[in-house]
């Protein structure tokens, strides 16, 4: 038996409640909490979906990491799992956290090819060599979970903070060979709430459950902006 | 509340994200709707891996592609449709490629193509083996672009308003704040996913449990074929089913028994593992059920090998796949094979639709998995998904632009909404019973399991039609806890478990009633494909007794059926 301490939130109050789930191996902390909404508490709130770590559903705070509850196997930790909802986010109900700002700002960097000849009746091939893929692929991985989100420093103190997986988006496009929206996108990443908020803890980089390592984007991100602040400035 | 749109998109997959797409582009003062029940991108069209077949270049042809899928259907897609969905997916590539998707390449930097199991070449075109993922964030990034396009995200669909044979709108729980909301509508577009949750060892995400598709026959809509459920033969064992891509035995990988045979040179000599998915997917049954299966305390097994594929090639072209083995199975594909049985994966059947996305229900249009066109027939060809949702995605976007240019605002009256608040407040959160909804879907996967898995015969299927009736009786006495508005998933899954048994019910009769085998229907009690008399598509009308049924004739245009043979 494994006991799972749950941070549960009703609307009004916040409150701390146990159960007991059996565990064995090959359990994970997604499956412990249906277990226990389908034999103890069936009000209990959480978000999950694809139980395979790629549909960003189910991050949350596990044992005071953020982690995908789907693939974070009960037995590796311990006899007891503190599961609660992800910080920096208000939370909605129980491990339910509000994401529209989340999604918001992600739009706010324009994370889509931008291409003067978009042609949607009659798309041509575009060439992108696998040197050329391989640029910006890993910033592709990003499934939008919020774990980065919810322990950046800057964010925790600063909420219209872009965040670090809009920069990631930011930086995903600029670095794509068939993408002419960089000039604009770095104007976005300039901005107050920008790049140039990120406090380098690089604890994004930490707790990605892709690897996507969102604080190597805003690194990126950071040099490819400042470079283009410059050449605007000697007017190259 | 009441909100009011042209168009009301129910459903952010693939299918959903491409339609909302076409018809903010047809007209962009068409105010367009998407509604879903979870965040768009957190839609189960994320876990398709493998690929999506189109004919691209000069040494392939539409025919191929048709008579492959024609084939892999066992004969029972419509011909007309499946030449006019052919012609359409290149396009549907190229739009992609320069919306951003990062399709894998080739050395010169084209568009990489591998081979799926049923197809004569290698056409299926991938971004390693997260191409659904990649498909789906990059439809919704470029939904981003277009102002006419309104998200309501978290809002789970309870009704389909229909009148007059006419769609009005649909009703939606808000779940954030546990509102019911009306969408009044001119056109509704249904992209809903399909049911693979009717299930217990399943591919398919935990939202898949068939809304849309429920919702439709609820209204009226006949529902196509639902007998025919796809066992993608590779679920991971210890996982509950999570896919392990065809895209490995694509890349080269072998199926072995516990005696270190290739089994499939029994099964299907010539292509091996690469057979289409109904005839992989009993082969390993077939190895399982005579004892020369692995054994685990997750249940029977056999092995998927890719180490000789090598480590490169594996963490170019498979590095879901290995993350997945590793995370879930404490298994790494380069070392060791993979333990994997068919998992419940797909329905060809669905919402009967024409090959213009058109339900028999004017305004109301379904794509993607929860329609039936059909393309797929008995047995859908890996990769021929995805093309699906963004063909007839495409073309019910543009059709209902069209339609919703020249119609009347659809209106919900005042005493639908007053009925359906009391229906989902009163007389389901509200009431008692002694029955839980957690239980009766336990037992409706046990039934699905045990009586409508992949070898089926009459007497069992009898036994699984009852126990289902019986759980549709016990489902009107099912108490809700969680009595609050906010938030309740204990409210909307229960509301997710009535609309599977009433489809439940359907593919037990549908194929308790079907007396051939064919594609994934397979009757131990009827071995044999009998084109003489079930070349021809079920279709089962809702009563509020069960389903009727009745039958409609399969379109055939260049391909006479043949035996089939791989």
């Amino acid at each position: 038996m494994v006991e799972f301490k749950i941070r549960r939130y009703d609307g009004e109050k916040s409150y701390w409640q146990s159960f007991e789930v059996p565990a064995k191996r090959g359990m994970t902390v997604l499956e412990a909490l249906y277990y226990i909404k389908e034999n103890y508490d069936s009000s209990l709130a959480f978000r999950a979906s694809c139980r395979m770590g790629i549909c960003g559903s189910c991050a949350m705070k596990i044992n005071d990491k953020p982690r995908l509850a789907c693939e974070t196997q009960v037995l590796t930790l311990g006899n007891t799992v503190k599961v609660e909802p992800l910080d920096n986010f208000k939370v909605i109900k129980d491990l339910i956290t509000e994401f529209d700002g989340f999604f918001e700002k992600l739009k706010a960097v324009k994370p889509h090819l931008i291409r003067k000849d978009d042609n949607y009746a009659e798309p041509k091939e575009l060439l992108q060599t696998p040197e050329e893929l391989n640029e910006y692929y890993v910033f592709t991985l990003c499934i939008k979970c919020g774990a980065c989100y919810s322990v950046c420093p800057a964010a925790a103190t600063l909420d219209e903070y872009l965040g670090p997986a809009a920069m990631t988006a930011a930086y995903r496009f600029c670095a794509d060979s068939r993408d002419e929206g960089q000039k604009e996108r770095y104007e976005i990443a300039s901005s107050p709430n920008g790049v140039w908020r990120c406090h380098l803890a690089m604890e994004c980089s930490e707790v990605c459950p892709k690897n996507v390592e969102p604080a190597k984007a805003v690194q990126l991100l950071r040099r490819k902006t400042a470079f283009s602040m410059l050449k605007s400035l000697l007017g190259w | 509340m009441k909100v009011y749109h042209d168009i009301v998109v129910v459903g952010s997959g693939l299918a959903g994200l491409r339609a909302a797409i076409a018809a903010a582009e047809k007209n962009r003062n068409l105010s367009v709707a998407i509604v879903s029940k979870t965040y768009l991108i957190r839609c189960h069209s994320v876990c398709a891996e493998g690929g999506i077949n189109t004919v691209l270049r000069e040494t392939d042809e539409f025919d191929t592609h048709a008579w492959d899928t024609v084939k892999g259907s066992d004969f029972l897609a419509d011909q007309d449709a499946v030449e006019f969905f052919v012609r359409e997916v290149p396009t549907e590539i190229l739009r992609l490629n320069s919306w951003g998707c990062p399709w894998s390449r080739d050395d010169s930097g084209k568009i990489a193509q591998r081979i799926l199991g049923g197809h004569s070449s290698g056409r299926t075109v991938f971004a390693a083996d997260r191409t659904g993922f990649h498909i789906t964030h990059t439809l919704y990034e470029r939904l981003l672009t277009y102002p006419n396009v309104d998200k309501y995200e978290e809002y789970f669909v309870t009704n389909l308003v229909v009148e007059d044979d006419t769609v009005k709108g649909i009703a939606a729980i808000e779940l954030k704040t546990g509102e019911l909301v009306f969408f009044e509508a001119k056109a509704v577009i249904l992209a809903t996913g399909g049911a693979g949750r009717l299930y217990g060892f399943t591919s398919c995400s935990h939202i898949v449990t068939g809304d849309g598709t429920a919702l439709a026959y609820r209204a009226g809509v006949p529902l196509k074929d639902m007998e025919f459920v796809q066992f993608h033969p590779t679920g991971l064992v210890p996982a509950g089913g999570v896919l392990i891509s065809e895209a490995c035995r694509g890349e080269g990988g072998y199926l072995l028994n516990k005696n270190g045979e290739r089994f499939m040179e029994k099964y299907a000599p010539e292509k091996m593992e690469l057979a289409p998915r109904d005839i992989v997917a009993r082969a390993i049954w077939t190895e399982i059920l005579e004892g020369r299966g692995f054994d685990s305390d997750y249940g029977p097994y056999v092995a998927l090998d890719l180490t000789h594929l090598g480590e490169d090639r594996i963490k170019e072209r498979l590095p879901l796949i290995r993350e997945a083995s590793i995370k879930f199975a404490g298994i790494d594909p380069v070392e060791e094979p993979i333990p994997v049985r068919p998992t419940v994966h797909y329905f060809m059947g669905g919402i009967h639709t024409n090959s213009r996305s058109e339900t028999p229900i004017k305004g109301l249009y379904a794509a993607g998995e929860c329609a039936c066109v059909s393309i797929h027939g008995a047995n859908r060809l890996g990769g021929n998904a995805l093309a699906e949702c963004l063909v007839f995605g495409r073309v019910a976007g543009e059709l209902a632009a069209e339609y919703a240019l020249n119609a009347k605002q659809g209106k919900i009256s005042a005493e639908f909404r007053q009925k359906e608040e009391k229906r989902i407040f009163d007389d389901l959160l509200g009431k008692s019973g002694d029955e839980s909804p957690y239980q009766i879907k336990k037992e409706l996967n046990e039934t699905m399991e045990n009586y409508f898995w992949i070898f089926r015969e009459g007497d069992g299927m009898l036994k699984g039609v009852k126990k289902i009736q019986e759980l549709k009786e016990r489902y009107k006495n099912v108490e809700i806890n969680d009595k609050s508005r906010d938030f309740n998933t204990d409210l909307t899954s229960a509301i997710e478990i009535g609309y599977m048994l009433d489809l439940a019910e359907v593919v037990a009769i549908g194929a308790l009633k079907r007396q051939e085998s064919r594609g994934a229907h397979y009757r131990l009690d009827y071995p044999k494909r009998d084109d003489e008399n079930w070349l021809k598509h079920t279709l089962a009308y809702y009563t509020p007794e069960g389903p009727k049924f009745d039958y409609k004739p399969v379109s055939i245009t260049k391909w006479e059926p043949v035996e089939r043979k791989y």
